[in-house]
């Protein structure tokens, strides 16, 4: 593998590939040469009675081994379909998801599910939000993780069983020989997800999926959860893409931010820049809208407005409607043409305004 | 687990005691007049008063019942002063009709009824829990419509009409299958377990026509919602095949309510299907409890209600432990 190039629109095009041998299912078919992961022109949509609902739009990026990467933005943002796109979850459904993406050389877009699913649970983990229902009520903690090891390694159970005592142990269960037995509604919330976090991480898989996997969380056990699965990221040298719509667990484990705003990634780049170097108005109304220890008023501040409708989106730029800077641009532009993502540096952003409007409106707060 | 078991014994039996007097009194306030009926065609007011005393129903209405459970637990006397007879234990009293013991009736019935409910039982469950699962799995498609649509003609088509549909057409007409007879009510008999399954193939299918369809419809909706779950994602996540998805863990997961009705069926079907037992002339407990009915024979009714209501309890109970089995959130206390 080669050092990627660096794409217009790439988040993490630059980082070197650590030096670690692919496992022999997943060695490249030479057909690219490329990043990790490599996602261009990401679509998904959902044929309904009331149209086609547009939950993903054209989504660019690429990942690296060891990085992580935080995928932020409201609900139906299309955050979650992405993950769910890229994991093959939507293969036999009623959406159509085109485009490309790229994982060690396969197009995970075209795979067929047959191959899909020999890529899922071994090559890609996924963990879920809320650890309780994702869990199989019926069946033992232990026996759901000690599967997901089954299913993609020659073991009998009992080297399953002890694998699984292995990880749950990793994963900082107390005495997991013992709560291998046990069911998940014995389980507390954070011991749940860290039992999610085992499953999906027992047959070490180079990309980990985390959906949301704080937010059925107490803060406490977040901060918990979070420093787990950076941990174990390091152990494993894998690569970690986070959704999230907490800014402040951004902040914490991402190397690189995606915003993404009806269905399409509005801001990119690394962590610091977005915080510190915000360049688009939505961004900059997200980190606005954080509560704040030292704020004076106690009040909120919001994104005023409601997100578009994914059944038809507007015309021009997607925030438009709601973006208080739409007439800085001029010429209703906004409203009537969709702005090109263009980045320097790694750091991107999808707007009409340039840098220097940009750096007034952020200076005059 | 023994203690549930204990308990819901206990309940059984108060609940048996509750049918019972029950069957009893709404006999008492019936127009029924066993004894007018016992006396035959030239009647004097002394020969009915001679069978009243007879059938034990001179006797105050409690006196007749504490009598009538007795025999539940010891053999007692029947009959008028005189002239009693021996009804041995477990004693469900004579046949006002035929004077013939009452559990020897049952034990000629059930065989039939029996017979009847095993094969419906197969044929339905199998067929609405499959079909129901094959529209789940083909959500929306042409397969899933056909299917519903198909529920909706058979939950909506009552015994008499499959039933007589069925007689004119394979028996009557075609003569693909024979009429059925008395003379099979098991597989275990001289004729053989074929002779027996051709006997009942035509009440099987108008009873699984009837109740396959509720169960392609229950099924198909829970699987739907199961296979909605936060935890089949998580198992196709993890690489499962799709058939382990599909069975280990939407399955077991979306079966329950059909379990539950299930008990019930058997439950309701064990105590005689009236209708079918009529149409297809089979003499179970359903066609005896109507004879029974019918012509005012009280210990033959009372001892089927019994049996009837005994059969339900005693589903519901293993209902309760088939739901422990399947689903260890479920403790019986």
């Amino acid at each position: 593998m080669t050092q990627s190039q660096s794409s217009p629109t790439a988040v993490a095009a630059s980082a070197p590939q650590p030096d670690s041998a692919p496992k022999p299912t997943t060695a490249p078919q030479a057909t690219k040469t490329g990043a990790f992961l490599e996602v261009r022109n990401l679509s998904v949509k959902f044929p309904t009675d009331d149209g086609v609902v547009a939950a993903v739009n054209g989504m660019d990026f690429t990942l690296e081994r060891g990085q992580t990467l935080g995928i932020v933005g409201e609900s139906g943002s299309g955050k979650s379909v992405t993950s769910q796109a890229l994991m093959g979850l939507l293969k036999g459904t009623s959406a159509q998801v085109t485009g490309e993406a790229i994982f060690q050389g396969r197009d995970l877009v075209t795979l067929p599910e047959s191959g899909m699913r020999r890529l899922r649970g071994r090559n890609i983990g996924m963990i879920f939000q809320d650890p309780l229902s994702a869990l199989h009520p019926f069946y033992t903690v232990g026996h759901q993780i000690a599967e997901a090891y089954l299913v993609h390694n020659k073991a009998t159970k009992k080297q399953a069983r002890a694998a699984a005592v292995d990880m749950l142990g990793r994963v900082g269960i107390p005495s997991p020989d013992m709560r291998f037995d046990e069911y998940p509604h014995h389980f507390s919330g954070g011991m749940r997800q860290r039992a999610m976090i085992a499953m999906a991480l027992i047959c070490e898989p180079e990309l980990l999926i985390a959906d949301e996997p704080t937010t059925a969380l107490d803060v406490t056990v977040q901060a918990q959860i979070l420093d787990l699965m950076s941990e174990l990221q390091q152990e494993t040298n894998s690569a970690l893409i986070l959704i999230t719509h907490d800014l402040g667990v951004v902040a914490e484990v991402c190397d690189n931010v995606l915003v993404m705003y009806g269905g399409q990634c509005v801001e990119s780049g690394p962590v610091d820049e977005i915080f510190y170097d915000t360049r688009h108005p939505y961004t900059l109304g997200l980190l606005k809208s954080m509560p704040t220890l030292t704020t004076k008023s106690g009040r909120l501040n919001p994104i005023p407005g409601q997100p578009p409708s994914l059944l038809a989106l507007p015309q021009g730029c997607i925030f438009s409607a709601r973006c208080e800077h739409a007439a800085l641009a001029g010429d209703g532009v906004c409203a009537s043409q969709r702005p090109q993502f263009t980045s320097e540096d790694g750091h991107g952003t999808r707007c009409h305004l340039g840098l220097p409007q940009i750096l007034s409106i952020r200076n005059s707060r | 687990m023994i203690r549930f078991i204990l308990r819901r014994t206990g309940s059984l039996f108060l609940l048996l005691v509750a049918v019972s007097f029950i069957t009893f009194t709404l006999f008492q306030f019936g127009p029924a007049d066993p004894a007018s009926a016992a006396c035959g065609q030239e009647c004097t007011p002394e020969r009915v008063q001679e069978a009243r005393v007879a059938l034990g129903m001179d006797q105050p209405f409690l006196v007749q019942y504490v009598e009538y459970m007795r025999g539940l637990f010891s053999s007692r006397l029947i009959g008028a002063p005189g002239a009693e007879s021996l009804c041995q234990w477990p004693c469900l009293g004579k046949s006002f009709q035929t004077n013939e013991n009452v559990s020897d009736i049952i034990a000629r019935s059930l065989p039939y009824t029996v017979s009847m409910a095993i094969g419906a039982l197969v044929l339905w469950t199998l067929s609405g829990v499959g079909l129901g699962l094959l529209a789940a799995l083909r959500k929306g498609s042409a397969t899933d419509k056909f299917i519903v649509g198909a529920a909706s003609v058979g939950v909506s088509l009552p015994i008499p009409v499959t039933g007589l549909f069925l007689l004119l057409v394979f028996v009557n007409q075609f003569h693909l299958l024979p009429f059925t007879t008395n003379e099979i009510n098991s597989p275990f008999g001289p004729q053989g377990p074929w002779a027996w399954v051709l006997n009942y193939l035509l009440p099987w299918i108008a009873l699984a026509v009837l109740f396959s369809a509720s169960y392609i419809r229950v099924t198909r909706t829970n699987m739907i919602e199961t296979f909605g779950e936060d935890f089949i994602r998580t198992a196709r996540a993890k690489g499962l095949a799709p058939r382990t998805v599909t069975f280990k863990h939407g399955v077991r997961a979306g079966i329950t309510p059909v379990v539950t009705m299930l008990g019930m069926d058997i439950g309701l079907l064990l105590g005689g299907a009236v209708l079918t037992e009529q149409i297809f002339s089979v003499p179970g407990l359903g066609f005896t409890a109507v004879r029974a009915a019918v012509s005012g024979d009280l210990p033959v009714t009372m001892a089927i209600t019994m049996l009837a209501a005994f059969f339900v309890i005693v589903a519901n109970v293993v209902v309760d432990l088939a739901y422990a089995a399947i689903d260890p959130r479920v403790r019986l206390q």
